[in-house]
């Protein structure tokens, strides 16, 4: 009844559906480099300057790593057995649909383009766009009010910030000319 | 009558216009933030974090406590007309004070809610004033050891008491002290974690490290699953309270606080734990059993007391011992942190304007809060209908000033989307954010109270319980780790007779 190939087929898809119930393996095996580097940095620390008292600036390091590793090796016993980390849930949050993955690497990139941005144009334009950007990426199209409200946010905590309350940010070439 | 006296002297602090004038702005920042879904008090604070480089201490203060009772009572605003509550002290605001909406009597259930917290928050605050003093008294001459088995306490109540999976708790808990441990050794300067980089030796600020968990990693959480259609408020007007209401509630306002004080105080989860024990408790005593679950009044002001004095609660751990009980708590501490001062016994002797200040404080914000609270509940209740992109934006907006402001770096911002990041995934797979902030805050410090113990007693390992009040904090901590061990036995005991 069975031909070799519908034997095989099934396989990669049950794994697949394996990992992705299981997905939360991947904060183990972040857990372990995390504590693989951890316990690195600590072994080949150079420690013969001066140590003062009895534990020197190893010992917790130390700790520390062999925690994560051992945390990494429980929390996958705790999966594989069928234990689920709990999504956090919040007035805004719907979890019954997947996760919008296009959403947040917009907002990503938002976040990192208006970064590099800040020194060369300054904080209000650069704020600006980062809030019209943000804004955009989660599913305002109002081209007529995004802009401005972007606009206004940024100057009044630029001024706020930057005059009130003595936090100095660059204002920028805008700055410059009004 | 010392404290009295003290008392005094914090309102002339508290009473400065200035200072009046920050209390106010607290208060209402706090009630938009709390009233806003997705923001919560310890992201408020989070964000308003770089003003400490700019304000001088006493106003920031005085200013962080308005907004964290301000934004409770905001969330169980939100959580009544709304009902789905964003801060898990606001969940039992729900349970009753919904359905009392829904029937149409959402302005007694703010009512309620607004007395009961203005309630909570002056018996607390009492209470904060009678006990602190001698709690920081019995602590004034705790050494190195003591220190550091408070410090021990924290990790392992927020990581075993809180959320529902120890091992996530402990794992998050990992996660901070490996961020803390980034940056030159304190007592030798050895370099750790650094990989030879500059910016990584001076430390990951931990301003960058608490916007980074609670702002970013929240904004970009909700931005995955944000929800097509906002839920629809249910429309109020303004809160008032009939004489029958008042009759049926005061008793609850009057309990509710020793319910949330204690629970406040200890590192047991906030409020989360005593809204519902008050809930409980007032289902037991009312007569009017009938009206549960459809819209019990007492279901609303008991609770609603409870948190506002379990606020207070924490305020008295943390000046007192140092040690932060709840989330915002943890982000206040950080803000005496970048100011240098140290909270815990010394506090009162060293800085009594500054700690007398902010308990003052306290009752002119409570007095703020309902004066301004009753008036304006509409106008909060409209806050609920702001388009999600701008909220969300403008936090990432915020998050971004936090930040860059921390020493005008552009890497800082992009340390600052990494640590979001891994919020986002705490947030995904259940790893609670709580025990990740107070590791990064107090891993530093206990380390070092670790080796200055070790250095005084020669190396030797007595040196760390040499003194009854580690011994007692210890004993409190075996106690804690075998609880889940113990009910089980108990359990099983009763299972068999």
């Amino acid at each position: 009844m069975t031909t070799p190939t519908t034997d095989l087929s099934p396989a990669p898809a049950e794994r697949r559906s394996w990992l992705r119930d299981h997905s939360e393996l991947g904060v183990c095996v972040l857990l372990l480099m995390l504590g693989v580097l951890v316990l690195t940095d600590a072994l080949t620390m150079d420690v013969d300057i001066a140590q003062r008292g009895p534990v020197g600036p190893k010992t917790v390091p130390v700790v520390v790593g062999a925690g994560l590793l051992v945390v990494a090796a429980l929390l996958a016993v705790d999966v594989v057995r069928g234990g689920r980390g709990q999504a956090e849930t919040g007035e805004d949050v719907d979890l019954s649909e997947p996760a919008d993955w296009r959403t947040v690497l917009l907002l990503t990139g938002v976040f990192l383009g208006s970064a590099v941005l800040i020194e060369p144009l300054g904080f209000p334009v650069a704020g600006a766009l980062l809030f019209w950007g943000a804004a955009f990426a989660l599913g305002s199209r109002r081209f007529d009010r995004d802009p401005l409200i972007a606009a206004v946010v940024s100057l009044v905590a630029y001024t706020v910030f930057n005059n009130l309350l003595g936090v100095p940010l660059p204002g920028g070439p805008l700055m410059g000319v009004l | 009558m010392n404290a009295l006296t003290s008392l005094m002297d914090g309102f002339g602090t508290a009473l400065t216009p200035i200072n009046l004038l920050w209390a106010a702005i607290g208060v209402l920042l706090g009630t938009a933030i709390g009233v806003l879904p997705g923001i919560g008090p310890a992201m408020a604070v989070a964000l308003l974090l770089p003003v400490t480089y700019g304000l001088d201490p006493i106003g920031a203060f005085i200013m962080f406590a308005g907004i964290y009772y301000g934004a409770m009572f905001g969330g169980s605003t939100t959580s009544i007309l709304l009902n789905t509550p964003g801060e898990s002290a606001a969940v039992v605001a729900a349970m009753e004070g919904n359905p009392m909406a829904k029937s149409g009597r959402g302005a007694q259930a703010l009512a309620a809610a607004a007395i009961g917290h203005f309630a909570g928050g002056m018996i607390g605050t009492v209470l904060l004033v009678a006990l602190a003093p001698a709690v920081a008294e019995l602590a004034v001459d705790i050494g190195a050891p003591d220190y550091l088995a408070i410090m021990v306490l924290a990790f392992i109540a927020v990581t075993s008491v809180l959320g529902s999976s120890r091992i996530r708790g402990l794992a998050s808990l990992l996660i901070g002290l490996t961020i803390g441990l980034v940056g030159l050794d304190q007592m030798t300067g050895q370099q750790r974690l650094t990989f030879g980089s500059l910016q990584l030796a001076d430390g990951i600020d931990v301003v960058i490290v608490a916007v980074g968990l609670f702002a970013i990693g929240e904004a970009l959480w909700v931005a995955a699953h944000l929800r097509r259609r906002p839920p629809e408020p249910i429309p109020v007007g303004r809160p008032w309270l009939g004489r029958d209401d008042v009759r049926r509630t005061w008793k609850s306002w009057a309990r509710g606080p020793f319910i949330g004080f204690p629970f406040g105080a200890i590192p047991a989860g906030g409020a989360e734990i005593p809204t519902f024990l008050s809930y409980v408790t007032e289902k037991r005593l009312s007569k009017h059993k009938d009206e549960w679950g459809k819209g019990a009044i007492e279901g609303v002001a008991g609770p609603e007391s409870a948190a506002s004095a379990s606020a207070a609660g924490t305020l008295v751990s943390m000046l007192t011992l140092g040690l932060p009980t709840t989330a915002v708590a943890a982000v206040m501490l950080a803000a005496f942190q970048q100011y240098g001062i140290q909270p815990g016994p010394l506090l009162f002797e060293r800085e009594p304007d500054l700690v007398w200040g902010l308990i003052a404080s306290l009752f002119v914000g409570m007095v703020l809060l309902l004066a301004l609270n009753l008036p304006l509940a509409p106008v909060w209740a409209k806050l609920l209908h702001i388009p999600r992109p701008y909220l969300y934006a403008g936090i990432l907006f915020f998050a971004a000033i936090g930040a860059y402001a921390v020493g005008g770096e552009v890497i800082d911002l992009v340390t600052l989307l990494i640590i979001g990041l891994i919020g986002f995934g705490m947030r995904r797979y259940g790893l609670p954010v709580l025990p990740a902030i107070i590791a990064v805050i107090l891993g530093p410090a206990a380390e070092q109270q670790l080796r200055r113990a070790l250095q005084i007693s020669d190396g030797s390992v007595s040196g760390l319980v040499n003194t009854p009040f580690s011994v007692t904090v210890y004993a409190i901590i075996v106690l804690l780790l075998a609880w889940p061990l113990l009910k089980k036995v108990v359990t099983r005991r009763r299972a068999e007779h």
